[in-house]
């Protein structure tokens, strides 16, 4: 069954190889990334269908060979509870990133260049998930890198060049923190299994060490994710890039940063966590206010999302901080639905810059339920979704985070920790005020001025959108489904009963 | 007294210097067809190509041996012997000769434009690669000395041997200058060594100077060797092979000499004189000067940390190719240093690792530069944008090198290389070198990719070639891409070529 995991990096890594070799014809190239990247949704589907679900706490289906042995780096893969989820997301986005391509090129042409960023990409993000390998990890998460600097610089909008090189300058000073702290790791434990690591939970690593190690992979990490006030460059990248590098971006590439959160810093580091905890948590409840505030002030559609990730990823750090088992599910719950509601979010943002041809809160004029009813239905609902309506995904995360904050791990102080949720809770009523604000400008009220007529969702679009929506709802009703797989493996980590 | 020579040892040397010979003799009495100047390049990649073969069956063998010994001295212990075939020695024979390939391939793109005497040309490369081949595997101070002006002298002029070059010989008179004074300051250091302990083999002067490694406090010396004298011996030392290896504050010749300079020359000078200089630097101090690391460990990574800081930052401003490439590879140069600041048990083994790493990738980008240069006069980085639609296959080639020298994946090579190199500092307990070492990949990485994204950037009006053959440079290339491509799935190969 191991073949499956080397499968899916394997096919996507194959497809690019072969576009490099392919010229032509464009009309087979259209179906090329959809046919790629829809093998590997579907290997991932059959992984999370042999998953054995009762063991979820442990990695299956390992792949375990010596690569380098001069700097002890082993091709270790495998999934557990807390990754296959995101392995799935991956697949499913990156797929549906295609779909949506087949028919909403971005300017700058090149698709047969396009798809094979994103395959690329593609290897990157799901090797990261899979990796449970220190360096291998870190190998992964720079794959990511290049592609996405080039996804932006080159099918960007105007200010791209900036966005771009801000973007990967950030993320590279960022991740070499990160390699700093691994190898510190390294250097006190000798080993650079993440398995044997996390079930160590620290032994071997003195206190001081570890906060230490916990400030430079976490200070890594944070940009990725981004928390405040590392995320600078996330605004500027989400609203330069194309629909499908925000989309990924949002949905997946944060997410790798809170993931390593749960995999690396927390388990292998529990009390340089314990001491920076409360750090932690503070910079995230500052975030969720800070994007919440920005939300309101912002008058570009794609900015006053990006900047909504960053109230939403506030959230996911503040589980995280709670160290206890409900914030850390509350966390992976999190990463999860903000994957599939800022995906969807980026998705018809995209599309009604090109009706539009700008995301100019104040020059899209109101009524957009009136012109483009659709269109404007997703828009309420990814909105409403987002802000953290009951029965939808994004509510789960939240009050989960803040039911972690209310009883966070022995050790933490818990008066700080309900200021904490106390301003968090006051983020969530920003959040609904930004969210219905927008919704009030652009989808409400007449038409201001005569335009030309508009088309609606096309049928590629809602191919794309609707497992969004679809999953939304499922998690949103039963996020049992979700919890139960992260469950096991969190409680592991944090090695509590 | 008469000495047993082991000529299978002094082999690689031993087949360039016949072969630079041999280039002498063809070019003095060949007639002049338009076959002599094929057959010359030919000789030169034959000489060079078995010199690697010599290596590679040393390598394959397992056998160390050692020549030019002397007898032990009265006190006892082993003989001491001036040429040691060692895994050292043999790794920096392989990078110097695999790189000397990818110069001769350009040199010879670079003779079919003319206004350079071939013969002259091959018959002094072939002269620095056999002090380049040498130098490893000296081990007394005169050889060291020797072998190291035999790397030098004949780069001025081939700096200077295009004909009515103005650039050229500016570049060449730089050099020149530069050499002559970090010979003499490193022949003083010498003999101050010399003079402190009486001996030239290099561990007859450890035994003299004692401590032991790795030495935690100064190593307590000897009655009769003043502390202070030589402090001043490992500094001048230090500041002699810091010159040849472009360390900052004596870097300032490189860029003026690499953008004078024709492009396999600057090839030469950034990969094979700098790894010469390694060599010697390295052998040096892990060496004569292991019982004292605690001198110079310090000294070696204040040097590391200007270097790569000052090589990155000019760097960063540069608009010419050739400049930029100069520049940073002086950063490079730190990068390679800084494990040495360390001094720690496998701190030689790193940077060696880096170096080789380092060579495969340099040597890859000069020859996509030298490609690209053949239809460009002015070599500016602007030239570049468009290649990817131009010649994708340079390109791509180029951006894998680039990414490479960026230390990124895919260029894999350069970031285990890279994390080889922050795994030493970090096992060392240097912090703030590890995050200067940080700082400066993420400065080193704008640039790069400041370039790498030119090359798919919207092309300006295409330009004519100029009509010169290009194929041994494709090769080159090729053959440069393959070893990178190598060390990223298999950076095991030069991990372990040295313990």
């Amino acid at each position: 069954m191991s073949a499956i995991i080397i499968g899916l990096l394997a096919v996507p890594l194959a497809g690019a190889a072969v576009l490099l070799l392919l010229t032509r014809p464009a009309r087979l190239l259209r179906w090329y990334g959809p046919a790629v990247s829809g093998v590997t949704l579907v290997l991932a589907l059959v992984l999370a269908g042999s998953f054995d679900y009762g063991r979820a706490a442990r990695a299956q289906f390992e792949i375990d060979h010596a690569w380098i042995p001069g700097l002890d780096l082993r091709f270790h893969l495998g999934v557990d509870g807390v990754s296959l989820p995101l392995v799935v997301l991956t697949a499913l986005l990156t797929f549906l990133c295609f779909l949506y391509l087949v028919r909403h090129r971005p300017e700058g042409g090149r698709s047969g260049a396009l798809a094979f960023t994103l395959l690329v990409l593609e290897v990157g993000m799901i090797g990261t998930f899979l990796a449970l390998d220190l360096l291998l990890f870190f190998v992964f998460f720079e794959i990511v890198l290049i592609p996405m600097y080039f996804v932006i610089a080159i099918w960007g909008g105007k200010e791209r060049r900036g966005a771009a090189v801000k973007f990967i300058l950030y993320t590279l000073l960022g991740s070499a923190v990160l390699l700093l702290g691994l190898l510190l790791i390294w250097a006190h434990t000798g080993t650079l299994d993440m398995v044997r690591l996390a079930g160590a939970h620290g032994a071997g690593i003195p206190r001081a060490a570890q906060i230490l190690a916990f400030l430079a992979v976490g200070a890594g990490l944070a940009v990725k994710a981004p928390m405040w006030p590392l995320h600078t460059w996330l605004p500027a990248a989400h609203t330069e890039a194309p629909t499908v590098g925000s989309v990924l971006l949002a949905g997946v590439l944060l997410k790798m940063g809170t993931y390593g959160f749960v995999r690396i810093a927390i388990p292998v580091l529990p009390e340089g966590a314990a001491v920076l905890a409360p750090w932690l948590g503070a910079f995230a409840v500052v975030g969720i206010v800070y994007g919440s505030l920005a939300c309101l002030a912002q008058r570009d559609l794609k900015r006053m999302i990006a900047y909504s990730s960053v109230g939403h990823m506030g959230f996911v750090l503040l589980g995280l901080a709670t160290l206890t088992p409900v914030g850390m599910n509350a966390a992976l719950f999190g990463n999860i639905a903000h994957g599939l509601i800022t995906g969807l979010l980026f998705f018809v943002a995209g599309a009604i810059k090109e009706r539009y041809g700008t995301s100019e809160m104040s020059r899209l004029g109101g009524g957009m339920l009136a012109r483009l009813p659709y269109l404007g239905s997703l828009l309420t609902f990814a909105c409403v979704a987002s802000l953290g309506l009951p029965g939808l995904a994004g509510f789960w995360g939240e009050m989960l985070a803040l039911l972690g904050a209310f009883h966070p791990a022995p050790g933490l102080s818990r008066p700080l920790f309900l200021v904490f949720m106390v301003v968090g809770g006051i983020g969530t009523v920003l959040t609904a005020a930004y969210f219905l604000l927008m919704l009030s400008r652009v989808t409400h009220g007449r038409p201001d001025e005569p335009v030309p007529r508009l088309g609606d969702v096309s049928p590629y679009e809602l191919a794309a959108w609707t497992p969004l929506v679809v999953l939304t709802v499922a998690l949103g009703l039963w996020p049992k489904a979700l919890l139960a797989v992260t469950d096991p493996a969190v409680r592991a980590f944090l090695g509590a009963p | 007294m008469t000495q047993s020579i082991d000529y299978a040892a002094i082999a690689p040397p031993l087949i360039l210097a016949v072969a630079a010979g041999l280039v002498l003799l063809l070019d003095a009495f060949l007639p002049r067809t338009p076959r002599t100047l094929p057959t010359l390049g030919l000789v030169t990649l034959a000489g060079v190509l078995a010199a690697l073969a010599a290596v590679v069956a040393q390598a394959a063998r397992g056998a160390r041996p050692r020549t030019f010994c002397v007898p032990a001295d009265a006190a006892g212990g082993r003989p001491s012997c001036s040429f040691v075939v060692d895994d050292l020695t043999l790794v920096f024979g392989a990078v110097v000769l695999a790189t000397a390939v990818v110069v001769v391939l350009l040199s010879w793109t670079q003779l079919a434009e003319g206004g350079i005497p071939a013969g002259e040309w091959y018959f002094l490369l072939l002269c620095t690669l056999t002090g380049a081949v040498t130098l490893p595997a000296s081990r007394d101070l005169i050889m060291l000395v020797v072998a190291l002006e035999l790397v030098s002298l004949p780069v001025f002029a081939l700096t200077a041997l295009k004909r009515y070059d103005a650039r050229g010989s500016e570049a060449a008179l730089k050099l020149f200058l530069v050499s002559v004074i970090s010979t003499a300051v490193m022949l003083f250091g010498v003999s101050l060594l010399y003079g402190l302990t009486g001996a030239v083999h290099l561990d007859r002067v450890a035994a003299r100077l004692g401590g032991s490694p790795p030495a935690a406090q100064l190593a307590s010396l000897p009655a009769g060797v003043p502390s202070g004298v030589l402090t001043v011996a490992v500094v001048l030392v230090l500041a002699g092979f810091a010159f040849k290896v472009a360390a900052v504050p004596f870097h300032f010749w490189a860029g003026d000499v690499y953008q004078g300079a024709p492009v396999p020359v600057a090839a030469l000078l950034s990969v094979i004189s700098k790894a010469a200089g390694f060599a010697g630097l390295i052998v040096v101090l892990t060496i004569a000067l292991a019982g004292h690391a605690a001198l110079w460990a310090p000294i070696v990574a204040v040097l590391a940390v200007l270097t790569m800081t000052v090589g990155n930052l000019l760097a960063l401003r540069q608009r010419h190719a050739v400049r930029l490439l100069a520049w940073s590879s002086v950063a490079q140069s730190g990068y390679i240093l800084a494990p040495l600041g360390v001094a720690g048990k496998s701190a030689a083994s790193a940077s060696i690792a880096y170096l080789a790493i380092y060579a495969a990738m340099n040597a890859g980008a000069f020859a996509v530069v030298m490609l690209v240069s053949r239809t460009r006069e002015r070599d500016e980085l602007d030239d570049y944008r468009g290649l990817a639609f131009r010649s994708p296959a340079a390109a791509l080639a180029l951006a894998f090198f680039l990414i490479c020298l960026a230390g990124l994946p895919p260029g894999l090579a350069g970031l285990f290389a890279k994390v080889v190199v922050f795994r030493e500092i970090v096992h060392g307990g240097l912090g703030w070198l590890a995050v200067v070492l940080a700082v400066n990949t993420v400065i080193g990485l704008y640039y790069y990719i400041a370039w790498t994204a030119r090359l798919f950037a919207p092309a300006p009006l295409p330009v004519p070639g100029r009509g010169v053959p290009t194929r041994p440079v494709t090769i080159a290339v090729a053959v440069a891409l393959l070893v990178s491509l190598a060390f990223s799935v298999a950076p095991q190969l030069v991990l372990s070529a040295v313990r």
